[in-house]
């Protein structure tokens, strides 16, 4: 059989070295310019401190954070790996739940209508209203805090899937229905990959609410003891005036916050890089 | 057999639950190896037709019977939409393998004739590519080669060039009048440039609008396939003018109604 041997040619790549050297001067840029303003404000906050003298039980030095960081580490780790634990596991809760409830409110618009309120109650009551009546009925501590950040993160999860899984091209919908697809193929074919992105960018979203949601829960039961997370060692060290260990304690709140972010960052780009709008990286 | 009626559409309506009348009593036999255009202005009702045969619109009355291919499990009707209709995430080779893959064909099974589809429509080397690497062109081709892939006996195309340069798309039209005589395929190609159905097609069906019907059938009489030299005939004015005034006549009598 004779083949159709049309080919239109391929855009040329840019060969020019002008701009090839500005681009690898942007990508330099993208990564020194934040480093560096982050030194500034950390060296500026540093300076004010010892040139005014400003007592560290009102504000630390950095220094000083750094110091209490080192020596409390021991004592604080424990409590972060509890934070970071109740994060991640309200985080891994809202995915599961948050799609799958999803997946259920795109297959029947019946089960949707039904639905929707409870969820969208849950979402505009502040967690922090909801969190003494669930202490009350939950035993366990560790349940209860779940149970606040997983309100917290579950409605965007849940949103993101909907509206991600409602956006597939209805003339893909077209081709699937001619090819006679199986409501399997269409959901791991046409729905999930079509719903990527808007579920990336609600895990995003998630992921720093996550974090939220269990400080902000920890700090509602007022949860003291061994067994407790970086909320607590906050609350516990402002009763007894450490402001230093404040300090410590937040800048682990922070550093797990950008860890998530980073993560999920990473993941959004690693699963859309190669094909989405919102991930792909302009050449010119 | 080329020249048994394949498609044939009897009292064929559609109306919307809006209560417009899309398709109105529309009576067609398609023979095996036809290459027909809906031509018409939009609202006419020619994609809707389209759908229909393809069996992506339920008919409201009348009925649409296609003549059974022996033996084949596959789906036996390619479509071609307005828009290349492709997967963004997968590559142009995942993209064609796809009919094949919604059908239960192995990976290992599915390659040659992925591979075969790719060489038809010349995309051999782009198969990695992603559609978003690809011009406007070579994106129509993807959704070509993806309708081939199943050796259908028909390919229903709905206006898929468009929104294409001109360059381009006299290109494409070659291609397709190629593979559809290589393949002996049976052709619906909905369009509305009278010269485009003039050139690809052996019969072209006028359709009117409010409501949708087929206004005229006519058979151009030229040899098939043809060549580029016919686009400048004086043979080729003479049919464009015949299927023009066709076509215009429909559109004056709607004029007048209203």
């Amino acid at each position: 059989m004779q083949s159709i041997s049309i080919i239109e040619p391929a855009p040329d790549a840019p060969v020019n070295a002008a701009a090839l050297a500005r681009e690898r001067r942007e990508r330099v840029l993208t990564w020194v310019l934040p480093v560096l303003a982050l030194v500034v404000a950390i060296g500026g906050w540093e300076w004010v401190v010892r040139a005014y003298q400003i007592p560290h039980y009102l504000i630390p030095a950095p220094s000083r954070i750094a110091q209490t960081l080192w020596t409390d580490g021991p004592s604080l780790m424990g409590s972060a790996w509890f934070t970071v634990k109740l994060t991640v596991y309200s985080l891994g809760l809202a995915i599961i739940g948050g799609v799958l409830l999803g997946a259920l409110f795109a297959l029947s618009r019946a089960v949707e209508m039904s639905l929707f309120p409870f969820a969208v109650i849950l979402q505009v009551t502040p967690v922090v209203a909801i969190a003494p009546l669930i202490l009350i009925y939950v035993d366990s501590t560790f349940a209860a805090l779940l149970i606040c950040a997983w309100i917290v993160a579950f409605f965007p999860i849940l949103s993101g899937t909907v509206i991600g899984l409602r956006s597939a091209d209805h003339n893909l919908r077209d081709l699937f229905t001619l090819y006679r697809a199986t409501p399997w193929q269409r959901l791991r074919f046409l729905l999930a990959p079509s719903a990527l992105p808007s579920f990336m960018a609600a895990l995003k979203v998630a992921g720093g609410l996550s974090l939220i949601g269990a400080v902000v829960a920890e700090f509602v039961a007022g949860a003291a003891g061994k067994n407790t997370g970086l909320a607590s060692r906050i609350i516990e060290s402002s009763f007894r005036n450490e402001i230093p260990r404040m300090f410590a304690a937040l800048v682990l709140v922070s550093l797990l916050g950008v860890v998530i972010f980073l993560a999920t960052a990473w993941l959004s780009r690693r699963v859309l890089g190669h094909w989405h709008e919102s991930e792909i990286r302009r050449e010119h | 057999m080329k020249g048994d009626p394949i498609i044939r559409m009897d009292r064929v309506s559609k109306r919307f639950g809006n209560d417009t009348l899309a398709v109105s009593d529309m009576t067609l036999t398609i023979n095996e190896g036809d290459f027909i255009s809906f031509l018409g202005p939009s609202g006419c009702g020619k994609s809707t037709a389209l759908k229909m045969i393809a069996g992506l619109l339920p008919v409201t009355s009348g009925t649409i019977s296609i003549a059974p291919a022996a033996g084949k499990t596959e789906q036996d009707l390619g479509f071609v939409f307005q828009e290349p209709t492709l997967m963004p995430w997968a590559t142009v080779y995942d993209n064609v393998f796809l009919p094949l893959r919604l059908a239960g064909v192995t990976k290992a099974d599915a390659r040659p004739r992925v591979e075969q589809a790719l060489r038809e429509v010349g995309l051999t080397k782009f198969a990695q590519a992603y559609p978003r690497e690809l011009s406007g062109g070579m994106k129509m081709r993807v959704s070509i080669a993806r309708a081939m892939v199943t050796r259908p006996r028909i390919l229903l195309m709905d206006e898929p060039f468009a929104a294409l340069d001109e360059m381009t798309r006299s290109k494409l039209n070659n291609d397709v009048v190629r593979l559809a005589a290589e393949q002996g395929l049976t052709v619906i190609f909905v369009t509305h440039s009278v010269f485009e159905s003039v050139y690809l097609s052996t019969r072209v069906v006028v359709m009117a609008a409010r409501p949708g019907r087929v206004a005229d059938d006519l058979v151009v009489d030229v040899p098939w396939p043809r060549t580029e030299d016919w686009r400048i005939s004086t043979e080729f004015s003479a049919q464009a003018r015949r299927i023009s005034d066709s076509l215009k006549g429909t559109l004056d009598a709607e004029h007048i109604d209203h």
